[in-house]
């Protein structure tokens, strides 16, 4: 399971934008790179990113080989209610990781 | 030199000099989609259609000097009162010189509140980058940006 970091406000006011920073800990493999003995490196990257909001999509990538390793990606969304925010990455080799925050909005 | 079949050196010079001079001219200005390479125009094409991107709306944050192309900053915002009438649907990066020329797409709606995102992005070379954002009446915007870079990501083994 690649290491996940979030950065979330735990709480927050209704109607507010908050910023929402993701970063997940992946190589990032452009699949253009070649070994010293002149063999392509396969392409392994994650590519897509969701962002579900008490099961509603706030937000969605699709992320290519042009995308630093460890993807870091910052978005922003409206407090609309208490719940879960989920993120989900998914990529080749059949990548896929899942975290989720819980943000108390009053 | 002698002046063969009737034409001097200095004529040869001075069509040459026109030509060049024509050549810059017809030139369209750096702004416009129309200036970008044929693997970055294929990936706006796939992205916009056949609809006209218009300059503005959208600003793209990136270092105009980079040492290490491997992690670039890189911010768009863009200028959106994000309510269900009027919001920005989707956000693309393209790039010049990478092997591939899309960066990221993003999906966005309503719910985003603010249309601004970042991420850190690889650039192989000094090149143009360009930020196009789609709005929910359909009209593309974008901004451009140039970044040199000092050691292009991809190199190393």
């Amino acid at each position: 399971m690649a290491r996940a970091l979030i950065n979330v406000p735990a709480r927050a006011k209704r109607g507010e934008v908050i910023a929402i920073k993701t970063l997940i800990s992946h190589v990032m493999e452009s699949g253009f790179r070649h070994t010293s003995d002149g063999v392509r490196v396969a392409r392994d990257i994650i590519t897509t990113f969701d962002c579900t909001y008490n099961g509603v999509e706030v937000f969605h990538a699709d992320l290519y080989s042009a995308i630093a390793a460890n993807p870091f990606i910052t978005f922003h969304t409206v407090a609309t209610e208490s719940g879960t925010l989920v993120f989900k990455w998914t990529g080749d080799n059949g990548f896929s990781a899942t975290e989720s925050v819980t943000i108390q909005v009053e | 030199m002698s002046a063969e079949n009737g034409v001097t050196r200095r004529d040869v010079l001075r069509h040459a000099g026109a030509a060049t001079l024509a050549i810059a001219v017809v030139r369209p200005p750096i702004g416009e989609a129309e200036s970008a390479p044929a693997a970055m125009q294929e990936a706006i094409r796939k992205i916009v259609g056949d609809a006209k991107i218009n300059p503005g709306k959208v600003k793209l944050d990136v270092p105009p000097l980079v040492d290490n192309g491997n992690v670039v900053g890189c911010a768009v915002t863009v200028d959106s009162p994000m309510t269900a009438a009027d919001h920005v649907k989707a956000i693309h990066i393209v790039n010049e010189k990478n092997p591939q020329a899309n960066v990221i797409s993003v999906r966005l709606g309503p719910r985003a509140g603010t249309p601004a995102i970042a991420t850190r992005i690889r650039l192989a070379d000094t090149q143009e980058i360009m930020a196009i954002a789609e709005l929910s009446d359909g009209s593309f915007w974008s901004d451009r940006a140039n970044v040199i870079i000092t050691l292009g990501a991809c190199l190393e083994d």
